[in-house]
């Protein structure tokens, strides 16, 4: 067997994705929104990925991209927007010295394993050559038909039971009838018959007002030029992503209180342009 | 010898019929009585069945072992589960099951406006079960299980009525007197064991004459201790007065006929023992001739005509236990009066009984008087019973008492007229008090509210008991005027026993027999028309007088009880409040201080389970580092 | 260039994920920081499988990638099922179990 040659190339390729996934990765640390999170997160998979084919293994580089980068990271990314969009959470660490802990552990961790590898004797690298003869795929899947024929027959048992696992433990017993379109209807019609609010029965407010500014973070105006909080996305409120009119320029606001047209002029219009591209 | 292998069915009866009766519960509260008596009288059938069996053979060939199982098997010890059937215990299993059934008859009637009936009868078939296997043991582990047995049978029935506070006390003091003399039991099984490696009474008496004399002596002394628990003797008589809170049936066949006397038993079947120890022996008589007087003296001052014949039976077991400490001479004569005694004192307690249950329960002899009037069958009954017990010929208690009489004049030296003179006087008292009781119930003027005169309490209406109740007193009444003088003639009863007393040369008492007859007579007559000039003759008050010093003292049975408190109970109070007052300090305190120090470390430890997922994943890395710092230190 | 490049990368990555499951509070967050360790760890083994020229290596990584993706899938149900019930991503408040 003749030792290993790793090619310049591929040294030229580990040298350019470690420090971008090592990047993506100190995102888990430092990055603020589950999403962007989820994202750099992707991205690190397919550095990996890449990694994976540069290490004669393309049918597990290609595994990572389907497993995780397309269904798993994917899945991450349904539950942030389930459960976790509006939780952006502070920075501030809230139980004492577990920072500390957190810091020196990673350290440590970090000495202790860069330490054994880089000391310890290794043989010399044989590559996969031999092995990937009958290219890699093949190889992989004589060992895992072949030797690991009871492991993989149990990892099958293992995703059905977690498939039904997660069925099981995100089901929702129903406590009351079904409400549908056609019942919330009535009841809305129903409840304005009794002189309830008109809520619901008129269409809702959409965003974006004062026809220069129609964006979807902008609450509508209702008659009285009071702004109406339904007419905003909840997300967009709760992460404070909300416009108010002070946000927008006094000029304006004077002339709808004192009730003026709002016939757009030829000059404000290139504004308007200038605006929207914001 | 086909039925002395069945003498194990003698205690299956009543014992089977017994946990039935509890098991069922109240399904069997109607029929439950009649299986009760059923049970007894089957062990009397059978126990007939073997006496004749016995009787038709050689008089040596009379003992018969019945080995059952083996018991305890222990290293060394083996302890099998044995009948001993020999003339003893057969005459033993006889009267405990005759006296028994026909006790159980009369309960039929008196018990039947209680609602426990069938309760009562189970005890009573435990007790006769029990007391069976205190008799045919063969040896004294088995003995002491029956021992035991017929304790707790007494317990029980001591406190039937237990929801009768004072009733319920009276049977926890009987209980725990008991424990005392037990004590001695248990002493002299564990003497018995270190000095000849078993307790079967076969081993045991045949090696008796080579242990040392102060083994012996010990184990006579418990055996002696043991006695006194359970016979009510002297110093551990207290129980008896008070066990006359159970109901008088129970009274009748445990506290008079059978168990009261199982010290007496305990003796005399222990008789090759005491040979070897004259010291022990002599207590035996000594305490024997005490506890008679007090028995007899406690009778002359007390009211309640159940408490009288306890006291009287008392005196009576210490004749008994005076003629068992006198050695063989005596062994045969203890075992007659227990027999003879059985018969009367238990025709007596039924005649009681009787008497209560005209009477409303009553039982204080100053509210009776000219019952004899009313209830007759009871008055000649009591009457027969009357005249055994203090030894008019040809009654039954005259062949008995008097034979232990001349037995007490045997011997040299001071003691023959110690015991001969106590024994001379027990009679004389015995006479007055005896007639006292039966002259104040059924004489004189009658004391009781018959709805007419001016006496005090409810109104009464004494009327003649149920055939049920009066057979069974008029069979017993029967045995107290006939059984000594048959058992007498050519000295039967003697040498029947002789298989197991031993035959005895006659021996001459210091004074001629003649002249102890005559005096004894004299003296009871004496005592008896003592009794009739005081209590039939002239009025009773209702109200106890005053009377002197003695009165006052018998009336509280002599202190008893008072001495017992200041002598045991306080110390022992004083010494479990100190043990219990170390035990809160320093026991408790050391393992307090335990206690509260962990849960202060436990309290501090706490803090580190503060339910963040965070924190135990941090711990977690720590400890993966950790190892690895350990796995390659060791690899550097 | 060695292939021991590839285990400190490795190392690096593997760190990172622990100190994201210590510090975040994000359930979401903590959960991916997971995810980072895992393929840390199969990157290793892959490493090491081309080291001795072995597939081995590559099965096993095959394997951990099965069982993490079951496990990602009971992982999110879980936090899904309590964000329902409690209103909230965050691992702090799920501290129900101290004393």
């Amino acid at each position: 067997m003749s030792p290993l040659e790793i090619s310049t190339g591929e040294a030229v390729l580990f040298w350019v994705l470690a420090p971008l996934m090592v990047a993506g990765a100190l995102s888990l640390l430092f990055a603020k929104r589950p999403v962007h999170i989820a994202v750099s997160m992707a991205g690190v998979m397919i550095g990996l990925a890449i990694m994976y084919i540069m290490l004669e293994a393309p049918f597990l580089g290609v595994a990572q991209i389907v497993v995780y980068t397309g269904a798993v990271m994917m899945l991450f990314l349904f539950v942030i927007m389930l459960a976790g969009v509006d939780s952006s959470e502070s920075l501030v660490e809230t139980i004492k010295g577990q920072r500390w802990i957190a810091v020196v552990g990673m350290l440590g961790l970090l000495v202790l394993v860069i330490a054994v590898v880089t000391r310890a004797t290794l043989p010399p690298a044989v590559g996969l050559a031999e092995a990937n003869a009958d290219t890699n795929p093949v190889g992989v899947a004589r060992l895992i038909f072949g030797d690991y024929i009871f492991a993989f027959e149990l990892t099958a048992a293992l995703l059905i039971t977690a498939a039904v696992g997660a069925l099981v433990l995100s089901h929702r017993r129903r406590l009351s009838p079904k409400i549908g379109q056609k019942e919330l209807a009535e009841a809305k019609l129903a409840a304005y018959g009794k002189g309830g609010s008109a809520e619901g029965v008129t269409p809702p407010a959409g965003p974006g007002v004062y026809a220069r500014h129609n964006s979807a973070d902008m609450p509508a105006l209702d008659a009285a030029g009071i702004p109406i909080d339904s007419s905003v996305v909840t997300v967009l409120r709760v992460r404070g992503q909300e416009a108010e009119a002070a946000d927008l320029d006094s000029d304006r606001v004077a002339r709808i209180a004192t009730g003026e047209p709002m016939v757009p002029e030829i000059a404000p219009a290139t504004e308007t342009t200038k605006e929207n591209e914001e | 010898m086909d039925t002395l292998n069945l003498a194990w069915l003698l205690i299956a009866i009543p014992l089977v019929s017994s946990a039935v009766l509890l098991l069922l519960g109240r399904a069997s509260d109607s029929w439950g009585h009649w299986l009760g008596v059923l049970a007894s009288a089957a062990a009397a059938v059978l126990a007939i069945v073997i006496l004749v069996q016995l009787l038709g053979l050689a008089a040596d060939d009379r003992v018969a072992n019945v080995h059952l199982f083996d018991w305890i098997t222990a290293g060394d010890l083996t302890v099998s589960a044995g009948l001993l059937v020999d003339p003893l215990s057969v005459t033993f299993a006889l009267l405990i099951t005759f006296v028994g059934t026909l006790i159980h008859i009369y309960a039929v009637a008196y018990m039947s406006h209680d609602a426990d009936r069938r309760r009562f009868f189970a005890y009573l078939n435990l007790f006769i079960a029990a007391m069976l296997v205190l008799v045919l043991a063969d040896s004294y582990a088995l003995l002491f299980l029956g021992w035991e047995g017929v304790g707790l049978a007494s317990y029980l029935l001591i406190g039937f009525w237990n929801q009768n506070t004072e009733y319920a006390v009276a049977a926890k003091k009987a209980f725990v007197m008991n424990r005392v003399g037990d004590m001695g039991m248990l002493v002299a099984m564990m003497a018995m064991f270190a000095t000849f490696g078993a307790v079967d009474f076969e081993t045991v008496f045949g090696a008796a004459s080579g242990a040392g004399q102060g083994a012996m002596t010990l184990i006579g002394l418990m055996l002696v201790l043991a006695a006194c628990g359970k016979s009510a003797q002297f110093p551990l008589q207290a129980w008896l007065g008070d066990a006359m809170a159970g109901p008088t049936p129970v009274s009748a066949l445990i506290h008079a006929a059978t168990m009261v006397t199982a010290g007496v038993y305990l003796i005399v079947r222990s008789g090759p023992i005491f040979e070897h120890t004259p010291t022990a022996q002599l207590v035996a008589a000594i305490i024997g001739a005490v506890t008679l007087l007090f028995g007899a003296i406690v009778g002359c001052a007390k009211d309640d005509i159940k408490k009288v014949l306890a006291a009287s039976t008392m005196s009576q077991i210490g004749y008994m236990m005076l003629a068992a400490g006198l050695g063989p001479i005596g062994y045969a004569f203890a075992i007659f009066h227990l027999i003879t005694h059985g018969f009367f004192k238990a025709g007596m307690f039924l005649g009681a009984g009787s008497v209560m249950h005209g009477m409303g329960d009553e039982v204080n002899m100053r509210g009776f008087g000219n019952l004899s009037k009313y209830m007759k069958v009871t008055w000649i009954t009591f009457m027969a019973g009357w005249l055994a017990i203090i030894g008019i010929p040809p009654f039954s208690g005259f062949w008995s008492k008097d034979k232990i009489i001349e037995s007490a004049f045997v011997g040299e030296g001071w003691q023959p007229w110690v015991f001969g003179t106590v024994a001379l006087v027990g009679a004389g008292i015995t006479a007055f008090y005896m007639s006292r009781l039966f002259f104040m119930t059924f004489h004189g003027k009658a004391r009781w509210n018959d709805g007419s005169n001016e006496a005090p309490g409810p109104e009464r209406h004494p009327h003649e008991s149920p055939a049920l109740m009066t057979v069974p007193m008029i069979v017993l009444a029967v045995g107290a005027i006939a059984l000594g003088g048959v058992l007498s003639i050519g000295d039967t009863f003697v040498s029947w026993l002789e298989p197991v007393t031993g035959h005895v040369e006659h021996h001459e008492p210091v004074l001629p027999v003649p002249v102890i007859m005559a005096s004894t007579i004299v003296l009871v007559l004496i005592g008896a028309f003592l009794a009739w000039r005081q209590y039939a003759a002239s009025a009773v008050p209702v109200t106890p007088p005053a009377g002197t010093v003695l009165t006052r003292a018998a009336r509280v049975d002599l202190y008893q009880d008072a001495v017992n408190e200041g002598v045991f109970m306080r110390p022992g109070q004083h010494l479990t409040r100190t043990l219990v007052y170390t035990d809160t300090a320093v026991v408790d305190g050391a393992v307090n201080g335990l206690g509260s120090g962990t849960l202060g470390w436990g309290e501090r430890l706490r803090r580190l389970q503060n339910g963040f997922v965070r924190s135990y994943a941090a711990v977690m890395l720590i400890g993966v580092i950790g190892a690895l710092v350990v796995v390659l230190a060791s690899r550097v | 260039m060695s292939l021991v490049n590839y285990l400190v990368l490795s190392g690096i990555l593997f760190s990172i994920g622990s100190i994201a499951v210590l510090t975040r509070r994000n359930a979401i967050v903590a959960f991916m920081g997971v995810e980072l360790m895992l393929n840390a760890a199969n990157l290793t083994l892959v490493t090491f499988g081309r080291l001795h020229g072995d597939l081995h290596g590559q099965v096993i990584a095959f394997f951990v990638m099965v069982v993490a993706a079951a496990e990602v899938v009971i992982g999110l149900a879980i936090i899904v099922s309590i964000f329902r019930t409690r209103g909230s991503a965050s691992i702090d408040d799920a501290n129900l179990l101290k004393s």
